[in-house]
């Protein structure tokens, strides 16, 4: 998904949220639907209260939020969305099967039915997935939504010709027929070995191969009902039909859009929302900091992107007391990271690797993406703590001050037959100046161990195509070390873990985020995960990947990133989601 | 008159046609030149995701794959003929000026433009006319109280404007007169009210960006009228005309000010031209949805046809503005004669 996605809670936002939970209580009433936001919040303005528990809960009705971007949505169409944003936003005017819950801390990183009446049922090899629909429950003109039209808006999000901007889940795992383009390409043709619908509140979908998570799957966009009568393909997003609490009254595609209440959405098929405000402006492209100001001067309430406030602002924000009262800094479910390429000589030697994870400064690596508040908290292992089954692990510990451990360094150098250190090449995208300071961080620190780097900037669209993420291309080229960064589309293991730790996803074409990790015991342990229904044993297969990337030094853990949230003023339950690492819009409301 | 206007307009059809194939160029040869490939240039309209064969339908779709000839000409053959475009259940024609769809959203370039325009034209208009009224009127008594109070004190003001540049102004402006101000000046980023919906509210949410924008122009047209009226009310022409018993007032706007205006009148033509094309930093200060705010947008995402349409709009919106300039000399100075 391309924004950082979830947040994990640190010991001390914990601890911190702990205290306040014991001191606040709000002045309002609490929450009455199950599922919603829950009791137990405050209304004390105080850094991270809305971390681990709802900041000023309340069931008052009425207002117009308003929302800004500075950039734009990819799409509004259900279909064709993949910012995490959108994800979080578009539960506003669209019912898919599955949803996160909406609850702050760990909580949010449960699946809950929505338009389906319980989770996904399984079948025993679970390569069969079915849901029962709620009853009752209508698109905005009142047309009852039936099982088809959940099947139709997963059939037509197939056509990435139409629908580029969309994730692939569904087109790679389904059963579909062969050569199946589309509804529209495609019309007429038969797809119940992908999705059949037996009945008009039951759809059932077909699995190629078994994947215990796809519940997961169920909770994306696409499993939103869209009435074919109204489909118009690429611009449906125009008007997306509602079959949420609200519905599109003017939509200026680049500039904006407005919500209003949707007359046909009934509460009683819904324990999931509150619909607290009467409508929602939304304006976009409109200027970054520009929009950081609004908000901490009230004339805004939510910084649609949840990506965290910019540079402008995080000088001001953090060196005053009243204004940092007012913000949130989760730790998301993305890993900034370097990918240490056994292809390379010397790097093919374990020891050669263990030594730069020894002798990387991992201060340095978190100046160079802005400082604790802003780029993230210093990563010991690949899975952040906000994904499930993560463990607190520290294989290479860098030193009492984190600034890298030169003797460890030189020992596993010495190991490695290279005791006055060697020379390789480190890639980056160029067009990212984080990037661009972390590998001279890391030059310098290496340096130290005499580990010399150079340094490779590439243009990042063709990064993993062309340079770092093609095998021959790395490997004539030298390119040890490259600077890299992931982000879970949603948090679990298997969304996290699979694109870059899996050999297999490493195609000699080029273009996969694993540059580095090629182990069978960990294409294994994949397998043995995604065939595991049950919770409580799938997750701690992560932990053990996790481990073992660790213990072969494949990748040298970064950060886990961070961002700075400005709560806006006079909203009511407030609270940082872990499932998309920014706050929940799906019950905010207004005093 | 009416051959030279003719010739004009050739000519400038001519310039856009010139302007469109560096852009051109400078968008689709130069990544190639440098190495990219129609994958390569696919991958940034597709999902992240994305498989191999999928970039290669996008490829396909967007014509990355025909040469960049076959590629210029369709471009230039949706601007004269219109074009089709297929957006999944059907097959949409784009009415000529067409040009294209954008990569991104997938909506007509043409009427994004349009929709713009209004913004854009507003901004600037508004801004033209105070900085025009009160740049020049700055410059005129500057220049009659030579060395006063008034002439030392606008003159660096002026100085101050032509400095300052719009994303410090215009923040400062924003955040004295706007930010959790009651009576906010400058309407919330991303929104504005045409003036037909309520001119009130119009005039009331610009104010701010005109205020700022004039600022800057304002100031070098103070400037510029100051040493123009200096230097023609010592001609021997004004002499004569006082000398002829003329009231000062004559004088000095008649005969004085017409002659300092020629200058002024080049200048503001190919401001309000530019300005015209976009007031890129005021839209972007202030979240004006104009055409700056698009241009920037567009190349920011690098989303050709929105780069192509905003250019040549704003191309020629200078052609023209060059044009009107020259026409207007024949007014203004009796000297100029248009052949």
């Amino acid at each position: 998904m391309m924004r950082k996605t979830t947040l994990g809670v640190t010991a001390m936002g914990a601890v911190l949220a702990l205290a306040l939970a014991a001191c606040g209580g709000g002045p309002t009433a609490t929450p009455s639907q199950s599922g919603a936001a829950p009791a137990g919040g405050g209304a004390k303005a105080a850094f991270n209260a809305a971390l681990t528990q709802v900041y000023n809960p309340s069931d008052k009705k009425g207002g117009i939020m308003k929302f800004a971007n500075a950039g734009d949505w990819d799409s509004l169409d259900p279909a064709d969305t993949y910012y995490g944003y959108s994800w979080n936003f578009i539960r506003l005017y669209g019912r898919a099967l599955v949803m996160f819950k909406p609850a702050p801390g760990k909580e949010s990183s449960e699946l809950v039915p929505d338009l389906a009446e319980t989770l996904g049922v399984p079948s025993d090899d679970a390569k069969t997935w079915t849901y029962k629909l709620r009853a009752g429950v209508k698109f905005e003109d009142g047309t009852p939504i039936t099982s088809k039209d959940v099947k139709y808006g997963v059939m037509r999000s197939f056509d990435k010709e139409v629908f580029p901007d969309g994730y692939t889940y569904f087109n790679d795992t389904l059963d579909w027929p062969k050569d199946y383009k589309g509804p529209y390409k495609s019309k007429g043709v038969n797809v119940d070995s992908a999705i059949s619908t037996p009945d008009d509140q039951t759809i059932v979908f077909h699995l190629k191969q078994p994947y215990s998570g796809f519940d997961y799957f169920a909770q994306l966009p696409a499993t939103i009902p869209v009435p074919e009568a109204k489909d118009t393909g690429a611009k449906y997003r125009e008007h997306v039909i509602s079959s949420g609490p609200y519905k599109f009254d003017k939509n200026d595609i680049g500039k904006g859009f407005n919500l209003v209440r949707n007359d046909q959405w009934d509460p009683a098929t819904d324990p999931n929302r509150k619909a607290l405000p009467d409508g929602y402006d939304v304006r976009t492209n409109v200027n970054a900091d520009d929009i950081d100001n609004r908000v901490l001067s009230g004339d805004l309430h939510v910084d649609i992107a949840g990506t965290g406030a910019q540079p402008a602002t995080l000088g001001r924000v953090l060196t005053d007391p009243n204004l940092k009262a007012n913000t949130d800094n989760p730790t998301i479910t993305r890993l900034w990271y370097t990918s240490i390429n056994g292809n390379v000589k010397p790097l093919d030697n374990l020891d050669c690797r263990k030594a730069v994870e020894y002798a990387a400064d991992k201060v340095a690596y978190q100046t160079a993406y802005g400082g604790e508040f802003s780029g993230g908290q210093i990563a010991t292992s690949l899975l952040p703590p906000g994904i499930p089954g993560h463990a607190d692990i520290n294989p290479y510990p860098s030193g009492p001050d984190n600034h890298g451990d030169v003797t460890k360094a030189k020992e596993h150098l010495t190991a490695c037959g290279q005791p006055n250190g060697f020379e390789t090449n480190i890639s980056y995208r160029a067009e990212r100046p984080k990037e661009k300071a972390t590998a001279e961080a890391l030059q310098q620190s290496l340096a130290k161990v005499g580990i010399k780097l150079t340094l490779k900037p590439f243009p990042q669209a063709d990064y993993f195509a062309l340079y770092a993420g093609k095998p021959g291309y790395a490997k004539d080229n030298k390119l040890g070390l490259a600077i890299n960064g992931w982000g879970a589309d949603w948090p679990d293991g298997y969304g996290f873990l699979q694109q870059i730790v899996d050999s297999r996803v490493i195609r000699e074409t080029g273009g996969s985020s694993n540059i580095s990790v090629r182990d069978p015991e960990v294409d294994k342990l994949l397998d043995q995960a995604s065939l595991e229904t049950d919770t409580a044993k799938r997750e701690p297969i992560w932990a053990q990947i996790d481990q073992k990337v660790m213990d072969n030094a494949f990748i040298l853990p970064g950060l886990w990133a961070k961002s700075l949230l400005l709560r806006g003023k006079g909203v009511t339950n407030v609270f940082v989601s872990d499932a998309t690492g920014m706050y929940d819009y799906l019950n905010m409301g207004l005093e | 008159m009416a051959t030279y206007i003719i010739r004009r307009l050739i000519w400038g059809v001519f310039m856009l046609a010139i302007v469109s194939v560096i852009t051109f160029a400078i968008f689709f040869l130069v990544p190639r030149l440098a190495g990219a490939t129609s994958e390569s240039l696919a991958t940034r309209y597709v999902g992240r995701t994305a498989s191999a064969e999928q970039v290669k339908v996008a490829a396909e779709k967007l014509g990355f794959n025909d040469p960049l000839v076959v590629q210029y000409g369709r471009f230039a053959k949706g601007l004269v003929a219109g074009a089709e475009y297929d957006y999944g259940p059907g097959v949409e024609h784009c009415p000529a000026p067409c040009f294209g769809y954008s990569f991104l959203t997938r909506l007509p370039v043409w009427p994004d433009l349009l929709n713009r325009l209004p913004v854009t034209i507003s901004l600037s208009l508004g801004a033209a006319v105070i900085w025009l009224i009160g740049g020049v009127a700055t410059g005129v008594i500057s220049a009659l109280r030579r060395g006063s109070f008034f002439d030392r004190a606008a003159m660096t003001i002026a100085l101050g404007g032509v400095s300052l540049p719009i994303f410090f102004t215009g923040i400062v402006s924003l955040v004295v007169f706007s930010y959790g101000r009651p009576f906010a000046l400058a309407a919330p980023g991303g929104s504005f009210t045409p003036f037909f919906d309520n001119p009130v509210m119009w005039a009331y949410n610009l104010t701010l960006p005109w205020i700022t924008l004039a600022f800057l122009y304002a100031a070098g047209y103070a400037r510029l009228t100051r040493s123009g009226m200096l230097e023609t009310m010592n001609e021997d022409y004004i002499r004569t005309a006082r000398a002829k018993g003329l009231a000062e007032r004559t004088v000095v706007f008649k005969h004085g000010l017409r002659g300092a205006l020629t200058p002024i009148l080049t200048i503001f033509g190919l401001d309000l031209g530019l300005l015209m094309g976009g007031a890129v930093l005021t839209e972007s200060t202030f979240s004006l949805p104009g055409i700056g705010k698009y241009a920037i947008d567009a190349i920011t995402n690098q989303d050709l046809p929105k780069v192509m349409g905003v250019t040549l709009v704003a191309a020629f919106f200078v052609v023209l503005a060059n044009l009107v300039v020259d026409l207007l000399y024949a007014v203004v100075d009796p000297r100029v004669r248009l052949t």
